[in-house]
């Protein structure tokens, strides 16, 4: 247990750090005063508001009062729809949550099999069409899937409407038909990066000796791979699952502006522009958190699984 | 170049350089002669599909896709060779500098890193840009310095290695200038972990790019790119002529098809 409490420590100062230098960099970007008053406001006006938005008191006071507030989900007020940030995140971030964890969900479901197959099955021809495939797949990005199945399945075979995003309360059938299209497009490319990296993760542990030792004591390679050399082989693939979740996010912002999805990555572009800088600050820390502690899940399950790397 | 196909004989690496070598004398072509003028406006022939006058169609306005293309491919060229050039050289500088020497400024940077490294560059990239607002220096500066991170960990590891080998040592004791170690002694040997990072780097440099133009943070509304073009392209598809948004996306396929596959290549062991 104590890996855990060590590693939960570096977590929480991390992104303590993280969460000063990315309020103090976006306290620097600009007054919001006069965006929100215009060049033509009194100086009394101007005085007031900013008493009552606090930004007359120091930054570092701010910043604490700031981050007590976002610890109980209070995360101030919008500058321009002067509402409580959290009311404007709430929905959003559970779209962008769903569509990120069904795209890790097919992402898991596909690159696993494959990649253990095409290691079972190394040098024969499957496992070699599989590997050109994976390559060009790789290639693809996940904007250029969303194209492909927004016009196959969208305007050729028109199975869901682009651009008429349901919401899980007015049809749930509906909504979920409508995600799963986003969710294979940021799920494909990282299918194919996955299954090609377990596959040579895979080949890389059956070269070992203690590999060798078990052909010895009278395993074959199907249950040396399965018994010995698959639990291994999945460290670095769990660690590159925790940058797949942290990608995904980020790319849940393209895929969104694709699809018309009212997300988080939506809100965050419109925020940025408008210079909306709680919701903004709000949601880049909501995405820090999310980064560090994907990283830290795939740490801590890898500690489970090794137990030489809890050092 | 004889050496790197001896060195490198295998599928991916050839593949590789024929996709790169086609597309790059494609767009150096676009750059001198074009079918038709990307900006020429034709009332008559507005948004077709692909015909033999126009191989990739037209636009809204009658302009020819395949000339726009090869402008676009250009420019998200420019932007990526750019992009590579300041990951890659002062990443190198910074690795080399701290893998070699070591101490308090190595720990504090290499801790920098990879908390950079783990929040993901084009989101990084992509709100820094949204400060600072659209254009094309914008793009190449940004990218340039959330490419840093990964090149900077690539050859520290690398120079860390390296400096501790005998021949390194020996040069040493012969009394060699730090500064002629370093360029003439260790970097020629990190080329085979640089090179395919940099082919790697320009492929994720065009992907970058044409998140962030589509995104509309990346070049101005005025400048053309991959990104923008695929962006405007959007608007075609509902109304049922894909093509635009099929050709400009098959092109950044290539594009990074080609670089990716040089990239595994050259990491290879043949």
């Amino acid at each position: 247990m104590n890996f855990v409490i060590k590693k939960l420590g570096t977590l929480l100062l991390t992104l303590l750090v993280l969460s000063f230098l990315a309020y103090a960099a976006f306290e620097m970007v600009g007054d919001p005063v006069n965006l929100m008053l215009g060049t033509n406001a009194s100086p009394e006006d101007v005085a007031a508001l900013r008493q009552q938005l606090g930004l007359d008191k120091p930054l570092l006071l701010r910043y604490f009062r700031w981050l007590t507030g976002f610890l109980v989900m209070d995360m101030g007020n919008s500058y321009i729809y002067r509402i409580p940030v959290i009311d404007m995140i709430g929905d959003k971030l559970g779209i962008t949550v769903t569509l990120t964890l069904m795209g890790f969900a097919l992402t898991l479901l596909f690159s696993i099999p494959l990649g253990v197959y095409g290691a079972r099955r190394e040098g024969s021809w499957a496992d070699r069409m599989l590997t050109v495939v994976n390559q060009i797949v790789m290639a693809v990005p996940a904007f250029f899937v969303a194209i492909l199945l927004m016009v196959f399945f969208g305007v050729v075979l028109r199975l869901f409407t682009p651009g008429s995003f349901v919401s899980f309360q007015d049809s749930p059938g509906q909504y979920l038909l409508y995600m799963i299209f986003p969710a294979l497009s940021i799920a494909v490319p990282r299918t194919a990066m996955t299954a090609k990296m377990l596959r040579s993760s895979i080949l890389g542990e059956m070269q070992k000796d203690y590999v060798r030792t078990a052909y010895s004591r009278g395993h074959n390679r199907q249950t040396a791979l399965k018994g010995h050399a698959l639990k291994n082989a999945l460290l670095p693939v769990i660690s590159f699952m925790a940058s797949t979740m942290a990608e995904m996010l980020a790319g849940c912002i393209v895929i969104e502006q694709i699809f018309s999805i009212p997300g988080i990555g939506r809100l965050l572009m419109v925020s940025i522009s408008n210079r909306d800088i709680p919701v903004v600050e709000a949601i880049v820390m909501i995405l820090a958190v999310w980064v560090m502690l994907v990283h830290f899940i795939g740490e801590i399950i890898n500690e489970v699984l090794d137990p030489r790397l809890r050092a | 170049m004889k050496k790197l196909f001896e060195k490198h004989n295998n599928w991916f690496f050839k593949t590789g350089f024929v996709i790169t070598v086609f597309m790059v004398t494609l767009v150096v072509i676009g750059q001198i002669w074009t079918p038709y003028d990307p900006a020429a406006m034709d009332a008559a022939a507005k948004a077709q599909g692909p015909s033999l006058a126009h191989f990739m169609g037209t636009d809204n306005f009658g302009r020819d896709l395949f000339s726009r293309v090869l402008e676009g491919a250009g420019a998200t060229l420019i932007i990526a060779f750019f992009v590579v050039l300041l990951g890659a050289g002062l990443g190198t500088l910074i690795g080399a500098l701290t893998g070699y020497f070591g101490g308090v400024v190595d720990e504090v940077l290499m801790r920098i890193c990879d908390a950079l490294t783990a929040f993901p560059s084009v989101l990084l990239a992509l709100i820094i840009l949204a400060i600072l607002g659209p254009g094309r220096l914008n793009v190449i500066g940004v990218l340039g310095l959330v490419f840093i991170p990964s090149f900077a960990r690539i050859v520290r590891t690398e120079f860390a290695r390296i400096k501790k080998l005998n021949y390194v040592s020996l040069a040493k004791l012969q009394g060699v200038p730090t500064g002629r170690i370093l360029l003439r002694h260790i970097l020629p040997n990190i080329m085979p972990v640089l090179l395919p990072a940099i082919s790697i780097g320009f492929n994720n440099a065009v992907l970058a790019e044409a998140s962030m133009s589509f995104l509309g943070v990346g070049v101005s509304a005025s400048e053309v790119s991959l990104g923008r073009m695929l962006s405007d392209s959007q608007n075609y598809i509902l109304r049922g002529l894909p093509w635009y948004a099929i050709f400009v996306g098959l092109t950044i396929v290539l594009l990074i098809l080609g670089f990716s596959l040089l990239g595994e290549g050259m990491r290879q062991e043949e």
